[in-house]
């Protein structure tokens, strides 16, 4: 169901931004962020593959979006340990905001979205020559794809 | 297998990136992209409901009545006949322009495709090219049965062969990737100096395009000392971030020039 509503989001409206050609929030990937944290290593790889796949598949760019998720779900187990390696997951509990916190929440999307677009942008044109703007599009679009991750979450998490 | 099990994550993960590159390398050819297309009426139907509902907005019908007429007018411009000499006129049209809305379309990737409401059904094949009212559009790399993919001109490997309108010099334009509204041409010969708002024209010679086809208006040249083929930078005359109808092309000649071609490189 989750996965339903973001990958529709993604494809119907988030793909038709265009914030002065620099800009693209990839919020698809808070999916794979919220995935219980216990969760098997290697199932995680493959639920990412498919995510990155159906986004593919709606974005006419078949392996790009699967690799750079494929890089983000290699690395999760890794920047999780990082940030919230004192706090105790639950069998399925997954790293939201109520558990970590708004900062910690903040920092721990901020790195891997960081990691997942720079590998997207790398591979989209394996072109070195204009390294300036490929830095300037990887860091204007993983800031507000983090913002847009947590306004997302903000709105859509029950409240007490 | 306790050395398995450490590496087993590790391996995965490897293997999964390769399955990944495996399926990108295709879309860095643009011969390969169209071996390798994934339309389907699937993704097609999630995006022209979208669309509907976008485009509800915007007099759907009157641009569609419109759209059909200037169908019918561009099959009766003279540039849609072949005239071999002048004693003789080829009755039948050389070109046949078929309409279709765009339900899907980006121009801020690096390598930009549309979706399209006409597929093999209604005749659409790949290579055709596709125009917009206003100039050149992309061309079909795929179908399905009721809808095909288009390869925006905002691809990293369009090529699209053009003529200078004023005195049909033969250059080549391509798009580098960063303005949607702006092109680059490439290899045009260094005695020939552009004015600002001089015409780009489709060459006619890629058996895709028609001649005289606007691509853009030149914005500036820029002088290369000691080379022998100048650059310039054009404004698309297609503003391709607010398309919705475009037209795709069928060449009635072209098989008839791909087996001349064919022959040609088999001696």
């Amino acid at each position: 169901m989750r996965f339903a509503l973001l990958v529709l989001l993604q494809v119907l409206v988030l793909n038709n931004i265009n914030l002065g050609g620099y800009i693209h929030p990839y919020i698809y990937i808070l999916f794979i962020l919220l995935l219980p944290v216990r969760m098997n290593k290697n199932s995680v790889l493959f639920i990412a593959f498919f995510t990155g796949l159906t986004i593919d598949y709606f974005g006419n760019t078949l392996g790009l979006h699967a690799g750079a998720s494929v890089l983000l779900a290699f690395a999760r187990p890794g920047v999780l340990k990082l940030f919230f390696k004192p706090i105790d997951f639950g069998k399925n509990e997954e790293a939201n905001l109520k558990k970590v916190g708004v900062g910690g929440f903040f920092r721990y999307t901020l790195l891997l979205v960081i990691i997942h677009h720079s590998a997207l942008f790398f591979f989209e044109t394996l072109d070195f020559s204009n390294f300036h703007l490929m830095l300037l599009r990887i860091g204007l679009s993983a800031l507000i794809t983090t913002l847009g991750i947590l306004v997302v979450l903000m709105v859509f998490s029950p409240r007490k | 297998m306790a050395f398995l099990r450490k590496y087993q994550f590790f391996a995965l993960f490897v293997l999964l990136e390769i399955v990944s590159f495996l399926l990108l390398a295709n879309s860095y050819s643009y011969h390969k992209s169209l071996q390798f297309n994934a339309v389907s009426d699937l993704s097609g139907n999630l995006f022209s409901n979208f669309n509907s509902i976008e485009s509800y907005f915007s007099l759907k019908e009157e641009n569609e009545k419109l759209l059909e007429e200037n169908t019918l007018l561009r099959k009766g411009l003279a540039s849609s006949f072949l005239i071999s000499d002048t004693s003789f006129a080829y009755s039948d049209s050389l070109y046949n322009y078929q309409s279709a809305q765009v339900v899907s379309n980006s121009v801020s990737n690096q390598n930009n495709f549309m979706l399209v409401n006409k597929g093999s059904l209604h005749g659409v094949k790949i290579e055709m090219g596709v125009i917009s009212g206003q100039g050149i559009a992309g061309i079909v790399i795929g179908t399905s049965k009721h809808y095909s993919r288009i390869m925006s001109v905002l691809h990293r490997n369009t090529r699209i062969s053009g003529r200078i309108k004023k005195n049909n010099q033969l250059v080549n334009v391509v798009w580098d990737g960063q303005d949607y509204s702006k092109g680059q041409v490439n290899d045009i010969p260094s005695h020939i100096r552009l004015n600002q708002g001089d015409t780009i024209v489709t060459s006619g010679n890629s058996l895709i395009f028609p001649a005289g086809i606007v691509i853009g208006t030149i914005v500036d040249q820029t002088i290369a000392a000691n080379k022998t083929l100048g650059e310039a930078t054009l404004a698309f005359s297609t503003d391709f971030n607010s398309l919705q109808y475009v037209y795709l092309i069928k060449t009635k000649m072209k098989p008839e020039q791909d087996s001349l071609i064919n022959e040609m490189m088999n001696e």
